[in-house]
């Protein structure tokens, strides 16, 4: 029981954790992406048209797992770009073009899922993803033991193990590159940074189309594993989750990565809990966004420079027209 | 050779000439001074060589050749850094992450690697003492050539590392880079995070930053004007090993004592033009100074003696501070009256914008008083500022008298007549009213009559709202009036127009935002409100910077009108012709302190011009000055009879 | 010696300090009408593409042209008057919650919380009316207090992230993201409690909500309600913005929090004031939702018009007359092509994708409306010479109607399909550019 609800939690911890670092990686640009959401969805497009397109190519697990990423690396990258573009090039505001993205995205999953499905599975009757997902659900090391760790920690696709990695290599390079402290003059002051010779719009770029392909990848591994390659269900509310890991692990992927196991942990625990009724299980929904509030609030309350938002986020910049 | 040459260099802005055909000229080893008045173009020149602006015309030489400067990035490939006025910080990082900021690691190639293993290995062999015998000689060198060659083995995967560490961050960096900073004598720990430094530290952070970088050129744009005497010392020490080591500095500032102290040549330049360079040497404070000023120039504008000068606002020993904790102004005393032009003189940046805001009530005071005296005497009380009970009070204390003379006593009397009595103007102050304006919000400051036109760089970053229209703005500090809900825009409109028409402002129409209009229209606009106010103090700064002529005597009639109604104006001014002329007396800032107050009917642009720029302590007192402030007024009174 | 002007990047950004209204109109209709007609592309395109790819597989779009597309688009909005007076009240329900989140962009409070707020008084509704209907009370105490109860929650809603704004400067954005989910759990959790008919909804019979008012043969027909209801708050708030003292106060605060200061305004005081209205006005559409329209709470009640509204008020920019305009547009689209989704079987999310493409070209349009592009001056005489020879072959094919701008939609368009990079000023490339063309 209770290792069945922490194997649980640790692969939807996965998705947040996924959708976090991407937004991460955004917000330390400077850019408040309110796209994640939707970002996630075509994420989750690209994901199963690729794994699709693997699994008829004939390719073996290992060419599902790479087509899955890329796809959806791809399908969500062009959607960061185009956030990119609009709020970087056409200096758009960043909320309006990030709802923009999410209602945009959202519909986008609605609509493939009710009919552009059929370009990519020809088969009749319901259509799902699952061939394709049983490769990518297949535990990553193999049949392990019964044991209780074995079953916690090492009976996950690899897709989980994956965003695990991201993120720490993701906190190593902000934290102890030349990269990482570019990026992060950026989000803190971007005139700085470009009186430093940092090539500001360059990194901005970057980071929004990165950030945004790994999110995608969240989003396809929601459909893919989570949800076992079934379409039914919208993935939007853990895209906002996702936006929320980000303010509670302060910036941090490496604290994302013990956010998003809380957040996991949250997010299934009232299925977990027996004796009480579902309406109980839906107060217990709250306690992740409440806890997210809650550390905004302390952290203005305290108001330490080190856990603020980066100082640009959300704040436009262009150097000075001649 | 010639480490920076400038030829020709022209940069417009619009119509506006910022320099015009410069010449300069800076030798290695050598510490020039660009001295100049505000808005010279100083700062203009110098944003040429570091890459924020391109020039017009010109052309600029760095150690003999010539070269384009497009960016930021290519002043840092000629080796020139310069450490501007407002810094370019990360306030979360540390001093040493703020240096090693967009460093880009070169990259290496193996061979030119290996070859200098080789040629080290060869020289600890050659190296190796004669003495030793055949045996102990022979195991010596194989042990080096081993090393050698497990070393240049290595080479590739040592690339890699490296290619991977360049990006790193050393966890040392703080400890490497402290050697820099010992090597010139700064004296900061590099651990520390920026947000908790001084102002002096920062700019330390931003020189060793510029050096980093390799830069040989430095281009210092007015370090001092923040720092302390003592931390000016320190800063010099560093210039001149700076020098020692052959490093060309070109160092902005306004002070000639400075000038005199640190640099080896001047360069001055005066409304955009090139004047001259001169060796610091075979020149004078007073040559600079006339060099700086140049010619004075009769403006012709009507002064009439002050009518009637009574005290209106007394400033004794203020202090302020301004945002990053220093003494902006520092123990300032001195008194305005009723019907003259106070002018402040001062090169900008010396505190006067944060005496002016002291005294709005919208900077903190942290010591010192400013007592307002309200012109009320034989003036009728009114509910503006006094509600019923505060009138019955004051009449209580015998404060009020009726137009007859006699005492007014409001005992006995009820509401509606007391109300009736202050409507038809009945009820008059013995005397002025005195109010203690520390503490006192800036909304009741205002409507006490004190107003504040301020001119900042940026016009429309206060005072006026850019958006709105300039009926909008003309009600900014009158909207609140009345009690209904809603705004009255017929006479804010009635009062646009008027603007318009009086002041010649050039717009659409008076729906115009203001941010459409030129600059000097939306400076008329803003002075135009001030002053329609009818206000009882003006404290006006740079209200005609930017301005044309015809526009700048515009500005100067409506001042003199105002001193022609017993106001008192406060003129902050920058061109010193017009100080002279215009002004009733003039109150010299250097450094946040008063250098003196003179008599501007007599006293000539170098006298001013070496008060601006010396600091306080080392003023010699001038045969003017020496009449202290009452008798001046005195003198000015008798005259008046 | 070197040309300077080589190395002057091909252009730059200015922002337009001049220029009328007229063509900002001119050239946001020309968006409309691009993306309604990108929009039909895109259908038809994808009807084409998923007919031949389906050619084998037995499932079948039916042949889809322009002309049936704008026919069914058409119906979708003005088809009957069923369909219009929906269209109106729709229009009516975006309308208002823009409305209210306008005064706190005015004031660059970025209140995205429209959606929690909106859901908070329904909730506040719907808690009334549960608790008391069937008890003997009367209809009208139930509607009035259940409306208090919705203004009450509401603004609790709105106001806490206004009291930390104020107090710690604490991130609104990000804040009012979380209230809204925080309303949806305690609206579920609410529902779940008393469930009635299915487990995610809760009815009510029609006593205790508002009867229906309107013309008697479209009886049960509660838009009228709607529509009453968005003029009058349409108008109360374009003269509150425009008219009234605080309205004033919210544009100077929004606009320069320095002359704001400067003036002696109490900006804490604005910002909490400003969002305790929003709050009531997101209260109002919340009951209004709940007992005049759905007669049902549901998670989804709101159904994203939180957010639309948000893009609403951004895009009439902050103008209530404008954003009657706009709201009436979003819905259109939204109309249109969820009659040609019906039609096609496309589904429920088909009018989200076209309101996104909707909405990418109305953002962007924003931009060539705010900036122009300043060409250096050897490309700006080679436009010139263009744009004669261009005024050149018109004339003399005889259509020299009247010389049109010619330059300034030219330098527009053009960017438009430029990539990204092109905007922003990379030298190197413009040097090389430049060189070939020598």
């Amino acid at each position: 029981m209770l290792v069945t609800l922490l194997s649980r939690a640790i692969r939807i911890a996965a998705a947040f954790l996924y959708g976090s670092t991407g937004e991460t990686i955004i917000e330390k640009s400077g850019h408040l992406n309110l796209g994640i959401p939707g970002i996630m969805c075509f994420g989750a497009v690209g994901g199963c048209i690729g794994a699709d397109m693997a699994q008829k190519g004939g390719a073996g697990a290992f060419g599902i797992i790479v087509a899955t990423i890329f796809f959806a690396m791809l399908f969500a990258g062009a959607m960061g770009l185009l956030y990119g573009f609009f709020t970087i090039s056409l200096r758009c505001n960043q909320n309006v073009t990030g709802l923009t993205i999410t209602t945009f995205g959202a519909g986008v999953l609605g609509f493939w899922r009710k009919n552009l499905l059929n370009i990519v599975v020809s088969d009749e009757g319901t259509i799902t993803f699952k061939a394709a997902s049983d490769f990518i659900k297949a535990p990553m090391f193999g049949a392990v033991g019964d044991d209780w760790f074995s079953k916690i920690f090492l009976s996950h696709g690899t897709l989980v193990y994956l965003a695990i990695i991201i993120a720490i290599v993701v906190a190593i390079v902000l934290k102890k590159t030349r990269t990482g402290l570019s990026l992060n003059a950026i989000g803190e002051n971007p005139a700085a940074a470009d009186a430093a010779g940092i090539k500001v719009i360059k990194y901005k770029y970057i980071s929004c189309v990165l950030g945004a392909a790994i999110a995608g990848i969240g989003g396809a591994f929601c459909l893919l594993d989570l949800q076992s390659g079934s379409t039914e269900y919208p993935i939007e509310a853990i895209g906002w989750l996702a936006v929320a890991l980000v303010i509670f692990s302060l910036w941090r992927p490496g604290i994302g990565i013990l956010g998003s196991f809380v957040f996991g942990l949250l997010y299934v625990m009232p299925n977990y809990i027996n004796g009480i009724g579902t309406e109980y299980k839906k107060i217990l929904e709250i306690i992740p966004y409440a806890v997210t509030a809650l550390v905004l609030i302390v952290i203005s309350f305290f108001n330490k420079r080190e856990t603020q938002p980066p100082t640009a986020l959300g704040v436009p910049y262009f150097r000075e027209d001649r | 050779m010639k480490a920076i040459e400038l030829v020709g260099i022209t940069k417009t802005f619009g119509s506006i000439h910022a320099n015009q055909d410069i010449n300069l000229d800076v030798e290695k080893g050598e510490i020039l001074s660009l001295l100049g008045e505000n808005g010279s173009g100083k700062t203009t020149l110098m944003n040429m060589l570091s890459g924020i602006y391109f020039p017009d015309a010109g052309h600029i030489f760095v150690d003999g050749k010539e070269v384009l400067i497009k960016s930021p990035i290519d002043a840092f490939k000629n080796r020139i850094g310069m450490v501007h006025q407002h810094f370019k910080l990360v306030d979360i990082f540390t001093a040493a992450d703020n240096i090693i900021l967009g460093e880009k690691m070169p990259p290496f190639s193996i061979r030119e690697k290996s070859q200098e293993l080789r040629l080290q290995a060869a020289n600890e062999i050659s190296a190796l003492g004669e003495n030793l015998d055949e045996e102990a000689k022979k195991k010596a060198i194989s042990k080096i050539n081993n090393k050698r060659n497990l070393k240049i083995c290595a080479l590739p995967f040592v690339k890699f590392g490296k290619a991977v560490a360049f990006n790193y961050l050393p966890r040392t960096r703080a400890k490497r880079l402290q050697a820099i900073a010992d090597q010139y004598g700064f004296d900061i720990d590099l651990k520390k995070k920026v947000y908790e430094m001084s102002v002096s530290e920062k700019q330390t952070v931003e020189i060793i930053k510029v050096l980093y970088r390799g830069a040989d050129k430095l281009i210092l744009d007015e370090p001092t004007a923040v720092l302390t005497p003592q931390e000016i010392q320190k800063l010099f020490a560093v210039m001149r090993k700076m020098r020692e080591s052959g490093k060309s500095i070109i160092i902005i500032t306004h002070k000639l004592n400075e000038v005199m102290e640190i640099s080896d040549r001047v360069a001055v330049l005066r409304k955009g033009k090139y004047i001259g360079t001169v060796k610091t040497s075979e020149t004078s404070e007073k040559e600079l100074t006339e060099m700086m000023v140049g010619e004075k120039v009769d403006l012709n504008i009507a002064r009439e003696l002050p009518i009637d000068p009574q005290p209106r606002l007394v400033v004794e020993g203020l202090t302020v501070r301004n945002k990053d904790g220093l003494h902006a102004i520092e123990d300032v005393s001195f008194t305005v009256n009723g019907g003259e032009i106070f002018g402040v003189a001062g090169i900008a940046g010396n505190g006067q914008k944060e005496l002016l805001e002291g005294i709005a009530g919208l900077q903190p005071v942290e010591s010192g008083s400013i007592i307002f005296y309200n012109p009320k005497e034989n003036k009728p009380v009114t509910f503006f500022h006094n509600d019923l009970k505060q009138i019955k009070k004051k009449a209580e204390m015998g404060m009020f008298h009726y137009p007859d003379g006699t005492p007014v006593d409001l005992k006995g009397k009820s509401a509606k007549e007391i109300t009736r009595l202050v409507n038809e103007e009945q009820i008059l102050y013995y005397e002025n009213e005195v109010i203690d304006l520390n503490k006192r919000t800036p909304r009741e400051i205002q409507e006490l009559g004190i107003k504040l036109s301020f001119v900042p760089e940026d016009r429309l970053h206060m005072g006026l709202v850019g958006n709105m229209s300039i009926i909008d703005n003309m009600m900014l500090r009158s909207y609140r009036k009345g009690k209904s809900i809603f705004v009255n825009r017929k006479k804010p409109k009635a009062l646009a127009d008027k603007i318009i028409d009086d002041l010649g402002v050039v717009t659409p129409s008076d729906m115009t935002p203001v941010r459409r209009l030129s600059g000097g229209n939306v400076q008329k606009v803003l002075v135009g409100r001030e002053i329609s106010s009818s206000p009882k103090v003006l404290m006006s700064a740079y209200p005609v910077r930017g301005l044309d002529v015809n526009s700048s005597y515009l500005i100067y009639n409506l001042l003199n009108e105002q001193k022609a109604r017993n106001t008192a104006v406060v003129y902050v001014g920058e061109d010193l012709d017009v100080l002279i002329a215009l002004c009733d007396r003039i109150m010299v800032l250097c450094g946040g302190k008063v250098s003196a107050i003179v008599d501007a009917r007599n006293v000539t642009k170098e006298q001013l011009g070496l008060l601006m720029t010396k600091m306080p302590e080392t003023v010699e007192r001038y045969d003017y000055n020496v009449a202290p402030q009452q008798e001046e007024t005195k003198e000015e009174e008798k005259n008046n009879d | 010696m070197i040309n300077n002007k080589i190395h002057e990047p091909l252009f730059h950004l200015t922002k337009r300090t001049t220029g009328g209204s007229k063509r900002a109109w001119a050239l946001r209709a020309i968006a409309f009408a691009v993306s309604v007609l990108v929009c039909g592309i895109v259908t038809i395109i994808i009807v084409a593409v998923n007919n031949e790819q389906l050619s084998q597989a037995g499932r079948y779009f039916e042949e889809y042209s322009f002309e049936q597309y704008f026919l069914d688009f058409g119906e979708g909005v003005f088809g009957s008057p069923r369909t219009i007076w929906n269209l109106f009240q729709e229009t009516a329900i975006l309308l208002i919650i823009a409305l209210a989140v306008t005064p706190c962009f005015k004031m660059k409070f970025w209140n995205i919380g429209g959606e929690g707020q909106v859901l908070m008084g329904g909730l506040g509704a719907a808690i009334v009316i549960r608790f008391m209907m069937g008890k003997g009370y009367s209809d009208g105490l139930i509607i009035f207090l259940s409306l208090l109860l919705a203004i009450g929650l509401g603004v609790a809603w709105a106001v806490v992230p206004a009291l930390f704004k104020a107090k710690w400067n604490t991130n609104e954005t990000l804040l009012t993201l979380m209230m809204n989910y925080i309303a949806v759990c305690l609206v579920s959790f609410f529902v779940a409690k008393n469930p009635t008919a299915g487990s995610n909804t809760i009815f009510f019979d029609k006593g205790g909500t508002i009867p229906p008012i309107g013309p008697q043969e479209f009886v049960g027909k509660e838009f009228v309600l709607f529509i009453i209801a968005a003029a009058v708050i349409t108008t109360i708030m374009a003269i509150y913005l425009k008219y009234s003292k605080h309205g004033y106060e919210v544009a100077v605060v929004g606009e320069s929090p320095n002359t704001a200061k400067y003036v002696g305004i109490n900006t804490k005081a604005v910002i909490i004031r400003t969002l305790v209205l929003c709050g009531v006005l997101c209260g109002i559409t919340g009951f209004l939702l709940v007992s005049a329209k759905d007669f049902s709470l549901r998670e989804d009640t709101v159904g994203g018009r939180g957010f639309t509204g948000v893009l609403i008020s951004w895009l009439g920019q902050f103008n209530p007359i404008f954003m009657v305009v706009t709201s009436f547009l979003v819905v259109f689209i939204q109309r249109g092509s969820a009659k040609v989704a019906t039609y096609q079987a496309f589904g429920t999310s088909y009018p989200s994708v076209m309101a996104g493409i909707f909405f990418f070209f109305i953002i962007a349009v924003e931009f060539f409306v705010n900036y122009k592009f300043v060409f250096r001056e050897d490309i700006q005489a080679k436009i010139d010479a263009f744009n004669e020879k261009v005024k050149l072959t018109l004339s003399k094919n005889k259509k020299v109607e009247e010389a049109p701008p010619v330059v300034h939609i030219q330098a527009g368009e053009e960017q438009k399909e430029e990539p990204a990079q092109d905007v922003v000023e990379e030298p190197a490339s413009v040097e090389e550019s430049v060189k070939e063309e020598k």
